[in-house]
C-alpha cells in the first residue's frame, strides 16, 4: 500500500514539475523589445515635450484615419499631458470641424471644435473607414497603447509585477513602427502586393512558402507611415522615423492613461503612508501581545 | 517600582495615541476620495457655451433654448414692457439686486441692468423659478412677465420677483452679442 | 455568540437597549470578549482581510455604480469616462478591478489554510461548506462584474461561460437563452448581469455572518488542531487579535496598493481595452487568472458535458471535503504524509491554473489531464487512504502545552512577567 503512495506522489511531482515548466516552443510570436520610457516606474511622468511632438506625428500622419474618441480637446491642457496652454488647447480644437445640432430648423450643422468636444472620428463608422481602407479597420488611438501587447511568458510576467512593467502597449507601438523592412519577404512572392510587419500581432503568414522562413507577425493593412522629415519639429529634435515613432507611443501612453502621472504620484504618498503606519501597528501589536504566550 | 509604572505607560500610551492618529489621519484621506467623485466631473465642468442665432425672433416673442440642461428664456420684449418695467422704482422690488452674471454682484435691479446691454429690448434669464427650481410660463401673472404655477411667484417683464414665495430675480446668465444676431450664452 | 459576553450595561441608555435589542452583548461577544485560541498564526488573518477586502469592494462598487451605464451602447465609454472625467475615478477602479484579485489571493490562501490545519473537520463542517458557498457566489459576482466594461473579453467571456449552460442536456439550449434574454449576449444579458453583480456581494456579506457565527459557536480551530482546554489557551479577541488583524490589513493594503497604483492593468486582459464586438472573436481568449484552474479542467475533458461538470465537480468536492477526509488527527502539522500531498496538490493546483492559462493544444492538454485526474485523486483518493496508512506524530494534549513547547525563548514565568518590558 504504502509503494503505491509512494508512486502516486512521484508522479504527481513529475507532472507537476512539467506543467509548471515552459516545455513547448512559444511559436512564431514576435518578440518586442522593450524600451526606456520617461513614464515608466514608481516615478514616471509625460515628458510634456514628447507628448507634444507625438500629438504633432498624430495629426499629421495618423490622424486621417486613427480617431482619437475618447478624448476632448480640454485634456490637451489638462494636468499630466502634453500641458498646452488653454489658448493653445482652443487653437487647436477651432481647427477641427465638429457636427452640432439640431438647429432650431432639425438640421445638424458643422462648427469648429471647442474645448468640450472630443476629437471627432475621421470615419463616420467601422463599414466606412473598412471602405476606405481596403478591408482594413485602423484602430481608434484613445485606448490602443492599453489595447495591445506582445507576449511575455513565463517567467517573465512574473518579474513584471515587481519591476512595474506596464509598457507592452508603447513598446509594441513603437516596434510595429521601425520595423517594416524595406522589400517583402520573397516568400511571399510577385501577387502579395500588400504590407508585411514582422512585430504585428493582428496576423500571421498563412503562404505555404513561407513555412520555412519562420516569419513572425504578418501582412498589415497599413503602409509604413513615417518616413525621415514627415513632420516638422522646431526644438531641434532628430526628425527621424525612430524619433517620430517613440514620439506617438507616448503621446498614445498618454491618450490612453491621461491620469499616469497622479495616479504614480498619489499612489507613492499612499505607499509611505501605509508603511509608515504597519511600523506603527506592529511595535503596537507587540507590545499588546507582549504578555501573552504564542 | 514607582517609576518605572509611571515612566511606562507613558511610552506604551505615546505608541498607542501616535498609531490611532495616523490611522484618523489615513482614514480622513481615503474618505475624500469618496466624497469628491460625487461632485461635477471634468466633462460637466467643461460644459460648452452655446450660441443661439436669434434673428427669427420678432419683437414680443420668446425663445428657449436649453443650457447646462436647463432652459434659458430669450425674449425680444415690446417697447411697452421695457416701459412698464423701468417705471418700477428699485425701492419697491422684493429683490433690489440685478442678479446679473454680467455685472457686479451689487448692481441694482433696475432694467437696463437686466436687459442686455447696449440692446435693451432682449432680456436674456434662467428659466428657474428662485423659488424651488420649477419653470415658469411666460405671457402670464400679475405683472405680465412670468408666472410659476408651481407656488404662484410673479415676475413681471424684466424678470424680477413681484410677488409670491420666489427670493430672488430669475437668474442672468453670462452672455455676450457676437456678430449682431447671435447670442453666446455661457 | 452573544453567550461569551461578560458586558453589564451601566448607563441608563445601555440598559434601555439592551433589554429590548442585545445589540452591544452580541457585538461584544463575537469581536470584543470572544475567547480565542491565543496559538493563531498569520495565515489567520486572511479572515479580517478578506472581510475588509469585502468591504473594500462594496464601498467602491456602490461608487462606481453611480456613474456607470449598464447598457451595451454606452458601457464602455461610460467606464473610460470613469477612467478620464470622474473625480478620482481611474482610482476607485482600479481599486475596484484590483480589489476583485485581491479578493481571490486571499480567498486562495484562506482555503488553503483550512485544507493545510484541517478547519473543515468535524464540529466544523457548517462553517466550511458556508465558505464554498462564499466561494460560489464570489466566482458568480466576479465573472459578472468583468462583464460590465463590455470589452472583447468581457463579451466573449460572458459567451463562452454561458454557453457552459447548453451543455445540460434537454434544457441546456433553453437555460441559455433565458440567461441571456435574447439568442446572443446583448444588452439585456448586460443589464442582468449588473443587477446581479450589484446584489450578490451582500448576499455574500450574508452568508459570511452565518460563517462567523459557525465557527463562533464551534470555536475557532488553530494550528495545533486541539480544541482549547482551559482559560489559559484563549485570550479576548479584542485587543488582541484586533491589532494583529490591523497589521496583517495594513501589509496586504500595501500589496493591494502595489497593484492599484503601479501596474493597475497587470492582472486585466489588453484586449478588454478594446470595446465589445459580437462578429469578432479574439484570437486567444483567456479567463480572469483566478478562474483559470477551473477553465483548465473544463478543457481537459473532451466531452461538452463531461468538461463541465468537470469543472463544477472541481467545487463540489469541497462540499464533501469534511466526510472524505478520514484522519483522526486535525491539524496537518502532526500528519506528516498529509503535508507532502498538500505542498503537492498546491503545486497542481498552481499548475492548473498555468495550464488554463496556455492554449488548448498539444502537450498542454495532456498536462491539463493529468493536473485534472491528480485534482480528483486527491480528494477521492489520497485523502480517504492516508486517514488509514498514515501514522501521525503526537498530537500536544493543550494548546498551552504546544505553545510552550515550540518554545519562544521565553521563560516558563513569563505569563506572570510585568505587562511591558
Amino acid at each position: 500500500m504504502s509503494t503505491m503512495i509512494k508512486m502516486v506522489r512521484s508522479f504527481a511531482t513529475v507532472a507537476a514539475i512539467a506543467a509548471a515548466t515552459p516545455a513547448l516552443a512559444a511559436g512564431d510570436a514576435p518578440h518586442i523589445e522593450r524600451e526606456q520610457w520617461s513614464f515608466s516606474g514608481p516615478f514616471g511622468f509625460f515628458d510634456r515635450g514628447q507628448v507634444q511632438r507625438g500629438f504633432k506625428v498624430y495629426q499629421e500622419v495618423c490622424a486621417s484615419c486613427h480617431g482619437l474618441r475618447q478624448v476632448a480637446f480640454r485634456n490637451l491642457a489638462d494636468y499630466g499631458g502634453p500641458s498646452f496652454t488653454e489658448d493653445q488647447a482652443k487653437q487647436i480644437a477651432s481647427e477641427y470641424t465638429v457636427v452640432d445640432g439640431p438647429n432650431s430648423d432639425g438640421d445638424m450643422y458643422d462648427r469648429p471644435g471647442i474645448l468640450a468636444d472630443k476629437f471627432p472620428s475621421p470615419f463616420p463608422n467601422e463599414e466606412a473607414a473598412r471602405a476606405s481602407n481596403g478591408g482594413a479597420y485602423p484602430p481608434d488611438f484613445s485606448l490602443l497603447a492599453k489595447a495591445r501587447a506582445g507576449h511575455r511568458g513565463f517567467p517573465w510576467f512574473v518579474f513584471d509585477a515587481f519591476t512595474q512593467y506596464q509598457e507592452q502597449g508603447p513598446d509594441y507601438i513603437y516596434a510595429l513602427l521601425t520595423s517594416y523592412p524595406e522589400e517583402n519577404p520573397a516568400c511571399l512572392g510577385e501577387d502579395f502586393s500588400g504590407y508585411y510587419n514582422p512585430k504585428f500581432l493582428g496576423g500571421s503568414v498563412t503562404a505555404e512558402e513561407c513555412a520555412h522562413e519562420h516569419l513572425t507577425g504578418g501582412p498589415i493593412g497599413m503602409a509604413p507611415p513615417l518616413s525621415e522629415e514627415i513632420v516638422e519639429y522646431t526644438d531641434g529634435t532628430p526628425m527621424t522615423v525612430d524619433q517620430y515613432a517613440r514620439d506617438v507611443s507616448a503621446f498614445m501612453m498618454w491618450a490612453a492613461e491621461p491620469h499616469l502621472e497622479e495616479r504614480k504620484k498619489i499612489g507613492f504618498r499612499v505607499m509611505i503612508f501605509l508603511i509608515f503606519f504597519a511600523g506603527l501597528l506592529y511595535f503596537t501589536k507587540k507590545k499588546i501581545w507582549s504578555n501573552v504566550d504564542h | 517600582m514607582v517609576h518605572s509604572e509611571q515612566a511606562e505607560p507613558t511610552r506604551r500610551d505615546f505608541l498607542y495615541i501616535a498609531t490611532g492618529a495616523m490611522g484618523v489621519v489615513g482614514a480622513g484621506a481615503l474618505v475624500w476620495p469618496f466624497v469628491d467623485q460625487m461632485n461635477p466631473d471634468a466633462s460637466a465642468l467643461a460644459l460648452a457655451s452655446i450660441e443661439v442665432d436669434v434673428t427669427a425672433v420678432e419683437e414680443g416673442q420668446s425663445i428657449t433654448v436649453k443650457w447646462r440642461g436647463k432652459p434659458v428664456f430669450i425674449r425680444n420684449r415690446t417697447e411697452t414692457e421695457v416701459e412698464e418695467a423701468k417705471a418700477v422704482p428699485v425701492d419697491d422690488l422684493p429683490d433690489p439686486l440685478a442678479r446679473n452674471a454680467n455685472l457686479p454682484a451689487d448692481a441694482q435691479a433696475t432694467d437696463p441692468n437686466r436687459g442686455v446691454a447696449g440692446q435693451e429690448n432682449w432680456l436674456v434669464q434662467v428659466g428657474i423659478c428662485t423659488h424651488l427650481g420649477c419653470v415658469p410660463i411666460g405671457d402670464s401673472g400679475d405683472f405680465g412677465g412670468w408666472f410659476c404655477p408651481c407656488h404662484g411667484s410673479h415676475y413681471d417683464t424684466a424678470g424680477r420677483i413681484r410677488k409670491g414665495p420666489a427670493p430672488e430675480n430669475l437668474l442672468i446668465p453670462p452672455l455676450e452679442f457676437v456678430g449682431g444676431s447671435t447670442i453666446k450664452i455661457g | 455568540m452573544a453567550g461569551h459576553s461578560n458586558y453589564v450595561p451601566q448607563s441608563a441608555a445601555a440598559k434601555w437597549l439592551e433589554s429590548r435589542l442585545p445589540v452591544i452583548s452580541l457585538v461584544r461577544g463575537s469581536f470584543v470578549d470572544f475567547p480565542t485560541p491565543k496559538n493563531l498564526n498569520y495565515w489567520w488573518a486572511f479572515g479580517g482581510i478578506l472581510f475588509f477586502v469585502l468591504i473594500a469592494q462594496i464601498i467602491t462598487g456602490i461608487v462606481l455604480a453611480m456613474h456607470y451605464t449598464p447598457n451595451a451602447g454606452l458601457a464602455f465609454d461610460s467606464v473610460e469616462h470613469i477612467m478620464r472625467d470622474v473625480n478620482f475615478g481611474w482610482m476607485l477602479r482600479y481599486l475596484h478591478t484590483n480589489g476583485a484579485s485581491m479578493f481571490f489571493i486571499a480567498v486562495y490562501i484562506h482555503i488553503f489554510r483550512g485544507l493545510y490545519y484541517g478547519s473543515y473537520k468535524a464540529p466544523r463542517e457548517i462553517s466550511w461548506i458556508l465558505g464554498v458557498i462564499i466561494f460560489l457566489i464570489m466566482m458568480g459576482t466576479a465573472f459578472m462584474g468583468y462583464v460590465l466594461p463590455w470589452g472583447q473579453m468581457s463579451f466573449w467571456g460572458a459567451t463562452v461561460i454561458t454557453n457552459l449552460f447548453s451543455a445540460i442536456p434537454m434544457v441546456g439550449d433553453a437555460i441559455r437563452t433565458w440567461l441571456w434574454g435574447g439568442f446572443a449576449v446583448d444588452n439585456a444579458t448586460l443589464n442582468r448581469f449588473f443587477s446581479l453583480h450589484y446584489l450578490l456581494p451582500f448576499m455574500i456579506f450574508g452568508v459570511v455572518i452565518l460563517h462567523v457565527w459557525a465557527f463562533h459557536t464551534t470555536g475557532n480551530n488553530n494550528p495545533t488542531g486541539v480544541q482549547p482546554k482551559t482559560k489559559q489557551d484563549t485570550i479576548p479577541f479584542h485587543p488582541y487579535y484586533t491589532v494583529k488583524d490591523l497589521f496583517a490589513i495594513v501589509v496586504f493594503m500595501i500589496f493591494f496598493s502595489w497593484f492599484a497604483f503601479y501596474v493597475p492593468n497587470y492582472m486585466g486582459h489588453p484586449d478588454n481595452y478594446i470595446e465589445a464586438n459580437p462578429l469578432v472573436t479574439p484570437a486567444h481568449i483567456v479567463p480572469e487568472w483566478y478562474f483559470l484552474p477551473f477553465y483548465a479542467i473544463l478543457r481537459a475533458v473532451p466531452d461538452k458535458l463531461g468538461g463541465v461538470v468537470a469543472m463544477f465537480g472541481a467545487i463540489a468536492i469541497l462540499f464533501v471535503l469534511p466526510w472524505l477526509d478520514t484522519s483522526k488527527v486535525r491539524s496537518g502539522t502532526y500528519r506528516p504524509l498529509f503535508k507532502q500531498f498538500f505542498w503537492i496538490f498546491a503545486l497542481n493546483a498552481v499548475a492548473l491554473g498555468y495550464l488554463g492559462a496556455m492554449p488548448a493544444e498539444g502537450t498542454y492538454v495532456l498536462l491539463a489531464r493529468i493536473c485534472t485526474i491528480y485534482y480528483f485523486a486527491h480528494f477521492l483518493i489520497i485523502l480517504p487512504m492516508l486517514g488509514f496508512l498514515e501514522k501521525p506524530r503526537p498530537v500536544p494534549t493543550s494548546i498551552s502545552e504546544a505553545v510552550l513547547k515550540s518554545g519562544s525563548g521565553k521563560p516558563a514565568g513569563a505569563t506572570a512577567a510585568p505587562e511591558t518590558k
